[in-house]
């Protein structure tokens, strides 16, 4: 009989390969942040629903299927008219593509930035830029108990690299576009992105992954902001893999004194998802806004965890999570609040509103504050709800179909989350995501109109 | 234009009209009665297609047609209009988009062209000096917080712009300050025509010195008791709907 491998060892198998390919061609430190990841990630294994993060979200389906880890840099014909549908019209920015995880210098169009800062691969920066990576890719911003996170560490070999001295503005948006091609094996790639942006400086920073084609792959995604003090930072993710792909990804933020933090979070495709997103607000003043939306259909499950560390007082925090769920897909969203001894004069708020388009949708709920200090406020509210009918019967009641009276209220639930995108051209892009099969196209017209 | 016969209609277990008969032409306007709870409300949602309705008895003509097999919004495209008594707030529509949308698959339904947005905001800003409504209400999502005021103007807005062939206004007047009232009043006078008929559904007398109606019905209890002039409206008024209760006689003399 032959004995079967169980999923873990798939991993480390992949691991040793890894290793053997790499042989000598990669910084010593680096190795050992990767082998130090291997034995945390096979010390720990694979999560089950007995974890209580990953209580409402198996990932057993991710396990069926033994994934390769991609061999090198494959284009496989890849032309920047492909790209075109991703990238958001005129939208004039810095944009860095990714091709199953490894960077594209003929894809992307960098322009030339003065002298200290640093927008590119994370590959070609591990030797010149060793003293702003190496720490913070072995702090693993506080995730070691993550197993994916550990996985993309030890995997680690491409990803965006971003480095802001103190004081830079970045006018353009900076686009991280991570592309995934089908091919006959079903591959995983581990991008890992480092942002480091300095005292008083600020930038807006997109990255999306997309699915080029249908077909089953893994991105496993890890990226990590540092903020310094008075930095601006807005974070875009538009997660829109294929319908049978798997996404799991963590958002890891460090925010120094004063910086404010916005991320917007946008899931809609994958047949598996699940994102972290932690922020930890690790000085007075600091400030962060989490918006999500996510939308899934069929037996889409797609899986939001949030984590906010309010570690120093006088913080302030906002979230504001929505979710549609159709026909048989799940949702889930925990919101974890913790406020930490020190961090007097909190003032953490957050939401979680959620419409059942189906009555086999399912959502788990749940917000989980932790409160070690006496002078805060916080909040919490989630709502779980299907269509108003009222609202249904007065669109009907002026001539609008069935149909349309749904997808436009529909419309509306998600658009109080779209609208406070601030980049137009990529708000532009998510409504019409949504809109996509749903007839109206005409928004934007109308309100351009007046 | 509508003919509604021995229309019985309940919500759960509840019979809420018990036979209604009435008959209104175009050109007319016809106005309802009656206390709280009598069943004017009822009557006006049945006839704009509300499913918490279930009719049990009767029906419903409307043009020959069988109104009640229509859904909501056929009704609507083929002409009926139901102002409501409580317009829903739906926040994340905007007013504009909502108005075109409703104009529009009106507009495909008669086979005429939908209007592009400019010949949308033509119509719209004439219809907009009848209500004496600001701009700044197209700009808001549908009725998300307008005054009771602002909503009751935006239904007679949105009766202008849709043109219906039947209006049916729900208590269009209740909530209403003076002036408000005598502009809501001079849009639907505005709108009186002779290919139009009106029913206007109210609780208080108020309204009708400003809209006059052709014949007023007076709703008890389910059914239509009485049956007049304009002149019947200045006698429950002074007399109140007291004395109708006090003769449920009357409802069988008034149905037989």
């Amino acid at each position: 009989m032959v004995e079967v491998m169980n999923e873990t060892d798939t991993y480390l198998a992949n691991f040793e390969l890894l290793e053997r390919k790499l042989a000598g061609n990669s910084p010593p430190w680096i190795n050992r942040i990767r082998k130090a990841a291997i034995s945390r990630f096979s010390e720990r294994g694979f999560p089950t629903t007995r974890d209580e993060e990953w209580k409402f979200t198996s990932v057993a389906p991710l396990l069926r299927i033994p994934f390769r880890p991609v061999g090198g840099y494959e284009v496989d014909g890849l032309t920047p008219s492909q790209l075109r549908r991703f990238t958001f019209g005129e939208l004039d920015c810095i944009r860095l593509v990714f091709v199953n995880g490894r960077f594209s210098d003929e894809l992307s169009s960098v322009r030339p930035m003065p002298s200290g800062t640093k927008i590119g691969s994370i590959a070609a920066a591990l030797d010149s830029h060793r003293e702003w990576i190496e720490p913070h890719l072995a702090s693993n911003s506080g995730c070691q108990d993550h197993p994916f996170v550990a996985l993309n560490t030890a995997f680690l070999e491409d990803g965006a690299f971003v480095y802001l001295p103190a004081g830079k503005v970045v006018e353009q948006p900076i686009h991280l576009l991570f592309v995934s091609t089908s091919s006959e094996e079903a591959t995983v790639s581990h991008p890992r992105n480092l942002i480091v942006v300095g005292d008083n400086s600020q930038v807006a920073i997109v990255e999306s992954y997309v699915g080029l084609d249908e077909g089953a792959y893994f991105t496993n995604a890890v990226t990590q902001i540092v903020a310094g003090r008075n930095a601006v930072i807005d974070h875009y993710k538009l997660q829109q893999e294929s319908m049978e792909a798997f996404h799991i990804a963590t958002l890891a933020v460090h925010q120094d004194r004063s910086s404010n933090f916005t991320s917007h979070s946008i899931s809609l495709g994958g047949a598996l998802v699940r994102n972290d997103v932690n922020a930890r607000l690790d000085a007075e003043g600091a400030e962060c806004t989490l918006n999500g939306l996510y939308m899934a259909a069929g037996q889409q499950l797609i899986d939001n965890h949030t984590r906010i560390d309010h570690a120093k007082p006088h913080c302030a925090s906002h979230e504001f999570y929505k979710g549609i769920l159709d026909g048989n897909a799940r949702g889930v969203f925990n919101g974890k609040i913790y406020v930490h001894p020190d961090a007097q004069k909190t003032d953490a708020k957050q939401t979680n509103k959620t419409l059942l388009l189906s009555p086999t949708a399912t959502i788990n709920t749940k917000p989980q504050l932790e409160i070690f200090a006496d002078d805060v406020k916080c909040t919490h509210g989630a709502t779980v709800g299907q269509l108003d009918e009222d609202a249904i019967f007065y669109l009907r009641s002026r001539g609008i179909g069935q149909k349309d009276a749904r997808n436009l209220l529909t419309y509306a639930f998600a658009n109080d989350i779209v609208s406070r995108i601030k980049i137009p051209p990529i708000r532009a892009y998510v409504e019409e995501a949504l809109l996509a099969g749903r007839k109206l196209s005409e928004v934007q017209e109308v309100r351009e109109a007046l | 234009m509508l003919e509604v016969k021995y229309l019985h209609a309940k919500v759960g277990d509840k019979e809420i009209l018990r036979g209604i008969d009435l008959q209104v032409n175009a050109g007319e306007v016809h106005a309802i009665m009656g206390p709280n709870g009598s069943g004017k409300s009822t009557l006006a949602q049945v006839l704009a297609g509300r499913e918490a309705y279930e009719v049990t008895a009767g029906e419903v003509l409307y043009d020959g047609k069988d109104l009640l097999e229509m859904e909501p919004e056929e009704r609507a495209r083929e002409g009926v209009f139901l102002a409501f008594q409580y317009p829903v707030e739906i926040p994340g529509v905007g007013n504009t988009y909502f108005l075109k949308a409703a104009v529009n698959a009106l507009r495909k339904h008669r086979g005429l062209e939908e209007l592009g947005a400019k010949e949308f905001l033509i119509l719209v800003k004439e219809k907009m000096k009848l209500l004496e409504m600001g701009q700044d209400l197209l700009n808001r999502s549908v009725n998300d917080g307008f005054s009771g005021g602002e909503k009751k103007r935006n239904e007679i807005f949105q009766m202008a712009m849709l043109d219906p062939k039947l209006a049916i206004l729900d208590e269009t007047d209740s909530g209403l300050d003076i002036d408000a009232l005598k502009i809501v009043a001079n849009g639907v006078n505005a709108l009186r025509s002779k290919d139009r008929a009106i029913i206007v559904v109210t609780h208080y007398q108020r309204l009708l010195n400003y809209i006059v109606p052709d014949y007023v019905h007076v709703l008890f209890n389910g059914r239509i008791v009485k049956s007049g002039g304009k002149e019947l409206a200045l006698e429950l008024e002074a007399k109140g709907y007291a004395g109708i209760e006090e003769q449920p006689e009357l409802a069988l003399t008034m149905n037989s």
